[in-house]
């Protein structure tokens, strides 16, 4: 039999039992349901707590960064570490350093947006658009204590800085700004940056991460901004790792590994 | 059937939806023959799990949980603490920085932000693996110059029966 019907019986069993399942669910938007309040002669949610306690602790206005990077920094840390890690498998998996293996390599475009006289509207938009987009991105990792905003989503538009670049000329000019070298650099020196503020209330005597204890170093009055000031390092160090892998991405998927040519 | 709509799909159109997107995703990683198409209902499975954790946090007449002029708020509210979940005694004082200020509970003004920090790490860590996929298939691709599974099982297996 086709094994597209095996596969739409199998789908709509799983949907139908979750769709039965889902009746029993708290209505959309209830404040009162178990995720936002607790249960009800229970323990009250952890949101609660956040909502209520952690400005006092922390001095941070916006509480998903508040939780992102101090509650569960731990957590944070290994995601961080998870990007990383994605990045160094592209790089093992399609990267060929040295003599080519007989791969085919797209001819190289001769589209740079640097002095290209044939694309002069496209590269002055690009290199007008590109400081831009990378000033709000430092705003965005900057002032995500008190708006919406971080590391991750910084990073991101950082990184997407750059592909803009390889999307509007070709990859040897955004490679020419931001070479694989330190890209690679960069993104071991996030989470470089990001670990350090976790072994330094450890040499201070504090526990990992317990960026309370930074108040000496960050001569701040009180642990609270010290907290707050820590995450914002850490937020840094996100966002470098964040932007080199995304960018390290596109450079060795678009051009299959070879930093030549490519899209 | 309009009473159905309105009486059961109604209140749960979240769930609604991340189930229909979680079988359309669910259904293209077993039924279709190319990779990529997998990868993407892969990628229309994660965004149902998205959604259905961020519609988990909504409260109706929430904002945002980002507390502006939370100073003022938290002087002048009751003291928290412990028995948070029962319904503060006075409203909050100051309705301009208040979205909702009839809730009963201070904390009801503020989305629930637990599931925000939870996708948010997932939405970048699951771009990453998508990269990391996309690389094994550009690989693939180059050893065996197709992604329909079929085809790769018989040229796999054609190289397995020359050796």
């Amino acid at each position: 039999m086709n094994p597209k019907i095996f596969a739409s019986i199998a789908v709509v069993i799983t949907g139908l039992v979750l769709l039965y399942g889902v009746s029993d669910f708290p209505t959309f938007g209830d404040p009162r349901s178990p995720a936002n309040s607790g249960v009800e002669g229970g323990a009250p949610s952890t949101s609660l707590y956040y909502i209520n306690e952690s400005y006092s602790a922390t001095k941070v206005p916006n509480l998903v960064t508040s939780v992102l990077a101090d509650y569960r920094s731990y957590d944070t840390m290994f995601e961080t570490v998870v990007v990383f890690a994605a990045g160094m498998a592209i790089f093992a998996i399609l990267r060929c350093v040295g003599k080519d293996d007989g791969a085919v390599v797209a001819p190289q475009r001769k589209s740079s947006i640097d002095g290209d006289h044939n694309r002069i509207i496209v590269g002055m938009t690009c290199r007008l658009a590109v400081p831009v987009v990378q000033i709000f991105a430092l705003y965005v990792i900057a002032h995500g204590h008190y708006s919406p905003g971080g590391g991750f989503q910084g990073g991101v538009m950082l990184g997407a800085s750059f592909i803009l670049i390889a999307l509007a000329g070709n990859l040897e000019d955004a490679l020419s700004r931001l070479s694989e070298r330190s890209y690679m650099a960069l993104a071991a020196l996030g989470i470089l940056i990001y670990a350090g503020f976790g072994v330094l209330p450890q040499v201070l005597g504090k526990n990992f991460l317990d960026y309370g204890a930074l108040q000496k170093i960050l001569l701040t009055d009180g642990p609270e901004m010290a907290r707050s000031h820590s995450m914002l390092g850490v937020e840094i160090g996100v966002a470098l790792t964040v932007m080199s892998i995304m960018f390290a991405i596109f450079a060795n998927l678009s051009s299959r590994g070879t930093l030549k040519g490519g899209l | 059937m309009v009473e159905f709509f309105l009486n059961t799909v109604k209140p749960h159109f979240n769930f609604w939806v991340y189930v229909i997107l979680m079988m359309v995703g669910l259904w293209s990683l077993i039924a279709k023959n190319n990779l990529i198409k997998k990868m993407m209902g892969l990628a229309i499975f994660q965004t149902a799990i998205i959604l259905f954790y961020v519609s988990l946090g909504v409260k109706d007449g929430a904002t945002i949980p980002v507390l502006e002029h939370y100073g003022d708020y938290a002087e002048k509210a009751e003291p928290a603490g412990p028995d948070a979940s029962k319904p503060a005694s006075k409203p909050a004082p100051n309705p301009a920085s208040m979205p909702a200020p009839a809730a009963s509970n201070p904390a009801d003004a503020f989305a629930n932000p637990v599931p925000h920090v939870l996708m948010l790490t997932a939405i970048v860590v699951g771009v990453a693996t998508l990269g990391v996929a996309l690389a094994l298939c550009e690989m693939i691709f180059k050893e065996f110059d197709t992604l329909e599974e079929d085809e790769l099982l018989r040229k796999i297996k054609a190289l397995h029966d020359d050796a």
